[in-house]
């Protein structure tokens, strides 16, 4: 089976303006605390939740807008949410990282790696109660180093649990490069508890719906949970106002900030050997170094425009789909607002 | 006198003691960036990141504090214990109680806790009322750079597992990271007296399980700790326009809680109004009136805490966490 590209791209495009508006939102301070975008990891979400129906249940990690609104929740719900309204998706209860919709079988956690069992525990219900539904766990690189999410994926191999297990691997947890703290490969962690495991490229959302596709066909006829392992970029980090993008973007303004207090403990008197104290602080360049090497800022990286790319041929129909979705979000925003931030 | 910021002094006397004591190791999630002063003066092998595996790192904190190292293990919030708890409460609580008192767990847990930035209910609790009720445990929860500092120094000598809570609303550090991510276009309800102030040239322990009068007062005494000693100040101050003296005890650790200084306060003015930012129930709150009770003293008593999960939304949040009207308001009602 072959997607339908202009849905998918429909789809990313909704949840990359929404975010867009979000991002101004957080910038003026509209938004509070934490701002956890899934800009870059679209095509993963678009790919899955496309082919998502009813009875289906996604458990959805600190990252869960572009896949809530993929689903079908209200965007102008979701964005009185975001803005604490009472009108919000949770009453202004949630926010961004804690977002639940009952009626789409959806919930949110904050806590890394949760997604993992409560993935299991929907699909255990939906083993019971609607048979041939499934349930998403959706969920970073980093979780997988969390013991409940390793037990989870074990549980539902032994259980026979229907639960695609989608990992997005954008290669950091927070701030920390994947390569210093994961150790193995992740499909071979997967095969290891019991699942079957794919690897895509995230950014071709085309080729993550083929591979969602036979890999759900699978679990919905009770083969058990598999492990999709799609890679990406997060094009905003970890969350917005991350250090190490603001030092990316404004180095001279950024890096002395850091460099004041580096300079005087490195040469503070009482502590470890020279050789030991340089190499810190050569971890900590190499750090700020794979920053600046930072595939972020790679237009190759974003599926929307790996997308869009394919959809060029026809421009007339693509202006006329991008326009409609700009107008889509403006309303949105004049409707929650009363006017477009500019 | 020096001045130092909250976090600026927690990490100098940590500095101080690793620069003492070469047993001390430093790890946790992101620690090589948000601990970098530390790692280029002490090195990679002293201050290291770990995976996002707090079960497997706690647990690893706990064993080898037993095993003769004195790891600080960083949480990056207090409500991420949930996250493993195991460690903490069938574990570091209870080596000493069933080696029969012949060995110990002397780690310090590090964690930012508390709200009033808009993080929501996952991630601004306090939770020293939970973590305190487990035997064995010593729960520190520090109000100035100045306490904070001789604490931390505390802790780093304990023989047992210690944590110490840093509230995020005292910490540029993390308010920056977490709350404002550099914008200028939020802002936060910061105690001034709680973020900046005058530390020692060079830092000594401060006693655990001391408290400490922050006002005096005859009418009524506010018991507290954290963030809320200084809205209790605050409120304080505006009770004393109304002609209402309110004296402030800071609390300082949780546990062990100094029973002693509490009934004195309490037996001077006859009533107490607990302002604590944990739970309301089977909580600190509740705590401190039984322990005046169990000591014979007849006391009005009201509390002020957080009666609910913590809510997202700005605005419903700051009604939720102890406030200084609320504050205001219970003092006045206790008067009656």
């Amino acid at each position: 089976m072959a997607p339908d590209l202009w849905s998918l791209y429909a789809l990313m495009l909704k949840a990359r303006l929404f975010e867009e508006a979000a991002t101004k939102l957080w910038y003026e301070g509209l938004i509070s605390g934490e701002m956890h975008l899934g800009t870059g990891e679209e095509g993963i979400i678009a790919g899955v939740v496309s082919q998502l129906r009813d009875g289906d249940a996604m458990a959805l990690d600190h990252r869960g807008t572009a896949a809530l609104l993929m689903r079908g929740v209200d965007s102008v719900s979701l964005l009185h949410e975001f803005l604490g309204h009472p009108q919000g998706l949770c009453g202004g209860m949630g926010g961004h990282m804690h977002l639940f919709s009952k009626e789409h079988l959806a919930a949110s956690s904050g806590i890394v790696g949760s997604a993992g069992p409560a993935a299991a525990g929907f699909a255990l219900a939906a083993q019971y109660l609607h048979p041939q539904s499934i349930a998403v766990a959706f969920f970073g690189d980093g979780a997988m180093n969390q013991g409940m999410l390793m037990e989870s994926m074990n549980l539902a191999a032994v259980w026979k649990l229907p639960v695609l297990f989608v990992c997005k691997d954008d290669g950091w947890g927070i701030t920390t490069q994947s390569d210093v703290s994961t150790a193995g490969n992740l499909d071979d962690r997967a095969r290891g508890l019991g699942l079957l495991a794919f690897s895509v490229d995230g950014v071709d959302a085309a080729r993550v719906w083929e591979i969602a596709h036979s890999a759900i066909e699978r679990i919905r006829s009770g083969e058990g949970p598999v492990f999709l392992h799609a890679r990406c970029v997060h094009l905003e980090g970890h969350f917005l106002g991350l250090q190490t993008i603001r030092i990316l973007r404004d180095p001279l303004k950024e890096m002395p900030k850091v460099a004041v207090g580096l300079t005087k403990s490195i040469l503070k008197l009482h502590g470890a050997a020279v050789s030991e104290r340089i190499t810190g602080l050569k971890s900590i360049m190499s750090s700020v170094i794979a920053a600046l090497r930072d595939p972020r800022r790679d237009h190759a990286h974003d599926p929307i425009l790996h997308t869009r790319a394919a959809l060029q041929s026809d421009e007339t129909r693509l202006k006329a789909m991008e326009d409609r979705m700009e107008e889509d979000i403006h309303n949105i925003l004049i409707t929650v607002l009363g006017e477009v931030p500019s | 006198m020096k001045t130092m910021s909250f976090i600026q002094a927690v990490d100098d006397a940590l500095a101080q003691a690793m620069a003492e004591d070469p047993h001390i190791i430093v790890f946790g999630e992101d620690i090589p960036l948000l601990r970098r002063d530390l790692l280029v003066r002490f090195g990679p092998r002293r201050v290291r990141g770990t995976p996002i595996s707090e079960s497997a790192f706690l647990g690893a904190g706990v064993a080898a504090a037993m095993a003769g190292l004195r790891p600080v293990v960083e949480m990056y919030m207090v409500d991420f214990l949930g996250v493993c708890m195991d460690a903490l409460l069938n574990h570091a609580a209870k080596v000493e109680a069933f080696s029969g008192g012949k060995w110990t767990a002397p780690l310090v847990v590090r964690a930012p806790c508390g709200g009033g930035y808009g993080d929501g209910g996952q991630h601004e609790q306090s939770l020293w009322g939970m973590l305190a009720h487990i035997p064995g445990l010593t729960v520190i929860v520090p109000s100035t750079p100045a306490d904070a500092g001789g604490l931390m120094l505390a802790a780093l000598k304990q023989d047992g597992p210690v944590i110490i809570l840093e509230h995020k609303l005292l910490s540029e550090m993390w308010l920056e990271f977490l709350g404002s991510g550099a914008r200028k276009t939020v802002s936060f309800d910061i105690p001034a007296g709680g973020t900046k102030g005058s530390v020692p040239q060079k830092w000594e322990p401060l006693p655990l399980g001391e408290a400490t009068l922050r006002r005096d007062g005859h009418d009524l005494t506010i018991i507290s700790l954290g963030v809320s000693v200084h809205r209790a100040l605050e409120a304080a101050t505006l009770l004393e326009a109304e002609g209402i003296s309110a004296g402030v005890l800071d609390l300082r650790t949780v546990s062990p809680l100094d029973k002693k200084t509490v009934c004195q306060e309490v037996i001077k003015t006859g009533r107490l109004l607990v302002v604590d930012e944990d739970y309301e129930t089977f909580g600190l709150s509740g705590e401190l009136a039984a322990v005046i009770l169990e000591a014979g003293i007849a006391f009005k008593y009201a509390r002020v805490c957080t009666q609910m999960t913590i809510p997202y939304s700005r605005h419903l949040e700051d009604e939720v966490l102890p406030n200084v009207k609320r504050i205001c308001t219970a003092a006045q009602q206790l008067m009656k």
